[in-house]
């Protein structure tokens, strides 16, 4: 419902232009949608209330009535005033001059905390940091088991006494240690505790005194509603947190709590956990975050995470080979595999936006398993079929599709749709876009069996 | 609250009365006014009801939103209890209204609401939802209350094979429990853990397999298609198994929470609610809109993390609980 913001915003705003004047019951029609939008996003209401207030007013004196979509326009000043909101451009940990630079991570339960510490951790490995854990979780059965097998997964050091000794204590003992060995970062895993719960925050402060820590930030998850504003509240009072993880973000939520935490408590969001595995960890940007609250997508995001996965001079050698009409099978293997390595299809479709308020792909989900089975066939051919797969004939097309596990139907599927990419690939190669027809059977022939409906 | 079926009689009526057996379940509950009485059962705000005016009904929209019961829910509710006093079926008096919104918003939270459904022999209980949401400590809770209060034998599967140590962390709640634990290598096909926990459940005639499940975000597709294999895997043992699919909800979820319940009961049929972490200052209101949406009801709630911290729900015990400061 969401993803129309600027669609329902387009309406309600549709009949202005004719009269030529904003009147206030207009300004206050499409503030009733931004306010519906944004609690949908869970912002929290009392924050609404102010932000909308505020944006009313900008939106009556603002050059809305002048521009030639005054439901875009109103879109975009909301976008600047949650992206200002929510703390402008990113901001940095702050680091030891000397010494190990203690980060103490806190959180309720559930949020994410041991994930979001070994995540941490290879961040800081990536940029060749010696890192050290401290499992500080005593109470959650096998916490500190998770946080031995996922930090070595990252890399890090784990210090531990098992869930005998005083969370306190060991926290202190860590530090010790981290100093001795020389460490250059100490996180500090905790407990998940709520924050109404005197005894376990009264700990959580003594771990902040006994360490003193450079950063203490809090883990949030980006699916929290109302509450995170009264959590954030009580956590920023007993553990003074710097800053903010958000958790879970590679779902749909549209993380409203981020905007909550960070305008009621004025703490920036530092990293976004964006997915299952170690390295979906990233800085946050609060613009993006501000689209994605809007429903706008997110091109920047997905214009970084393909320039980490593509590697520039593969991508000038494909160039290349278009061009010379050179383009094989290997290549469009290596190709898939790249795309691939940015996460699920269907997530980096999110990011793009207008693909919510496409009809064909809003409840399209794009099957992996197919793109597996593509992978599967290409495999199972020899290099020269793979460069000229005008071989494949007969019993060549039996022996891929039994060594692929697939059917002989679906290795003809393939390279028919081959073909006509590579017709495709060659027209533009010449400067030639490619006609409707042609997109039109590119995504009849070749996307269909790709994009199944829900 | 659990259907035990004719399994009821055999292992109840011999030593325990009946109702013994269901103190089992309800033992704190009833008991005392402990934890879910402060997390559930403070008075509603005195303010919200002192006179019936238009600023009424905007508090009322503000209490229902703060509780994270979403804008459509929460437009229908107060919609349809004002026009109820505009018509004057319900009297504009601050009890009158505050009895009948309870009433509403209790109506809506108890759709469809049928006990656990434990009567087949060996039933199978299949936990799912996202991660961090309170599945393994249900578990848990669930195994120690069938064991220890209704002397049920239960088996667990630990079908969480992809999180580092969660195998462990429920080997710990099997132990407390006295339930047996099947499990697999870390990321075995969690279908094979379900399958083996059947199995062995029928070879010692046990009567309850609880399966555990990876957390997952319901917008992980291929994870919500493993999910469907494991309740294959599971009805091809049992035809009629799994037959008590419970999805749990952090009551700190916000809107997220329809999402999630909308999207795994398309890949699971969901039969109930559990509604974990109301011990905090979370209303988990979210329930509400799963139950008016979905038609999913809540079942049980977590309003903390010892073994008695789990009940049956109350919709209307709840339902106040909503409005309460």
């Amino acid at each position: 419902m969401f993803d129309q913001l600027s669609d329902r915003l387009q309406s309600t705003l549709s009949d202005v232009r004719s009269r030529g004047k904003l009147s206030e019951s207009d300004v206050d029609a499409a503030m009733r949608e931004i306010r519906l939008a944004l609690l949908e996003a869970d912002v929290n209401f009392k924050v609404v209330k102010t932000f909308t207030k505020t944006l009313k007013e900008r939106c009556l004196g603002a050059d809305v009535l002048n521009s030639l979509d005054p439901g875009q326009q109103v879109v975009k000043i909301v976008n600047e005033e949650l992206a200002s909101l929510m703390g402008g451009t990113g901001s940095e940990l702050a680091m030891a001059s000397s010494g190990p630079t203690v980060i103490l991570m806190a959180g309720l339960q559930g949020s994410g905390k041991t994930t979001a510490c070994a995540k941490l951790a290879q961040f800081f490995r990536k940029q060749n940091k010696d890192v050290a854990l401290a499992a500080c979780d005593v109470y959650r059965p096998a916490a500190v088991e998770q946080l031995v097998t996922m930090g070595e997964r990252a890399g890090a050091h784990v210090y531990q006494q098992g869930t005998d000794a005083d969370p306190v204590e060991i926290a202190g003992w860590a530090l010790d240690r981290a100093r001795e060995e020389r460490r250059d970062v100490l996180i500090v895993d905790t407990a998940g505790r709520l924050h109404i719960d005197q005894d376990l925050m009264g700990e959580l402060s003594r771990i902040r005194k006994k360490t003193k820590p450079h950063d203490v930030l809090l883990v949030v998850d980006a699916m929290t509603g109302q509450d995170a504003v009264g959590v954030a509240e009580s956590f920023a009072e007993a553990a003074e947190f710097d800053g903010v993880v958000m958790t879970k973000l590679d779902g749909d939520a549209r993380g409203g709590a981020a905007l909550s935490v960070k305008a009621v408590t004025g703490k920036p969001i530092l990293f976004a956990s964006t997915g299952e595995k170690i390295e979906d960890f990233d800085k946050f940007h609060p613009d993006r975050m501000a689209q994605r609250i809007l429903g706008m997508g997110d091109v920047l995001s997905l214009i970084e995470k393909a320039e980490q996965q593509v590697d520039e001079k593969q991508a000038l050698d494909l160039q290349e080979k278009i061009k010379k009409d050179q383009f094989t099978l290997q290549d469009f293997l290596t190709q898939m595999r790249q795309v691939r390595k940015m996460g699920p299809i269907s997530g980096l479709l999110g990011m793009l936006p207008g693909m919510g308020a496409m009809k064909q792909l809003k409840n399209a989900d794009i099957d992996e398993r197919e793109l597996d089975r593509t992978e599967a066939i290409i495999l199972s051919m020899t290099p020269a079929e793979r460069a000229d797969p005008g071989l494949i004939k007969g019993s060549r097309r039996k022996r891929i599709a039994n060594g692929s596990g697939t059917r002989v139907q679906h290795v003809n599927q393939l390279v028919k749709q081959f073909d006509q990419m590579r017709v495709l690939m060659r027209s533009m190669a010449n400067g030639k876009m490619p006609s409707q027809e042609q997109l039109a059977q590119m995504a009849g022939g070749a996307q269909r069996p790709k994009v199944r409906r829900r | 609250m659990i259907d035990l079926g004719s399994r009821a009689s055999e292992n109840v009526s011999a030593e325990t009365e009946p109702e013994v057996a269901r103190r089992g379940v309800f033992k704190r509950l009833r008991e005392s006014l402990s934890k879910s009485r402060q997390a559930l059962s403070e008075e509603i705000s005195a303010s919200l009801f002192d006179r019936i005016d238009e600023e009424t009904w905007e508090r009322l929209e503000e209490a229902l939103i703060l509780a994270d019961v979403g804008a459509p829910t929460t437009a229908a509710v107060v919609e349809r209890l004002e026009h109820e006093v505009e018509a004057g079926t319900v009297s504009a008096d601050g009890v009158a209204v505050r009895d009948r919104l309870i009433e509403i918003l209790a109506e809506v939270a108890s759709t469809g609401r049928a006990p656990i459904d434990l009567s087949a022999e060996p039933a199978v209980l299949m936990m799912i939802g996202v991660n961090g949401t309170g599945k393994t400590t249900t578990i848990g809770k669930v195994a120690w209350h069938l064991s220890k209060e209704m002397g049920l034998s239960v088996v667990l599967a630990a079908g969480d094979t992809y999180r580092a140590a969660a195998a462990e962390q429920l080997a710990e709640w099997a132990d407390r429990a006295g339930a047996e634990l099947i499990r697999g290598e870390s990321g075995a096909d969690p279908g094979a853990v379900a399958y083996d926990a059947i199995a062995a459940a029928r070879a010692r005639g046990a009567d309850v397999v609880i399966v555990d499940t990876a957390g997952r975000l319901h917008t992980q597709g291929n994870l919500m298609d493993e999910l469907a294999k494991v309740r294959q895997v599971i009805a091809k043992q049992i035809p009629d198994a799994p037959h008590e699919t419970l999805i749990s909800i952090d009551a700190t979820t916000g809107q997220n929470g329809l999402r999630q319940a909308k999207v795994f009961s398309e890949a699971v049929p969901v039969d109930g609610v559990v509604l974990t972490k109301l011990d905090g200052t979370a209303k988990g209101g979210i329930a509400l809109a799963i139950a008016g949406d979905l038609g999913i009801p809540v079942k049980l709630i977590g309003v903390g993390e010892t073994l008695e911290d789990l009940r049956p729900f109350d919709p209307a015990e709840y339902a106040a609980a909503l409005l309460a400061e």
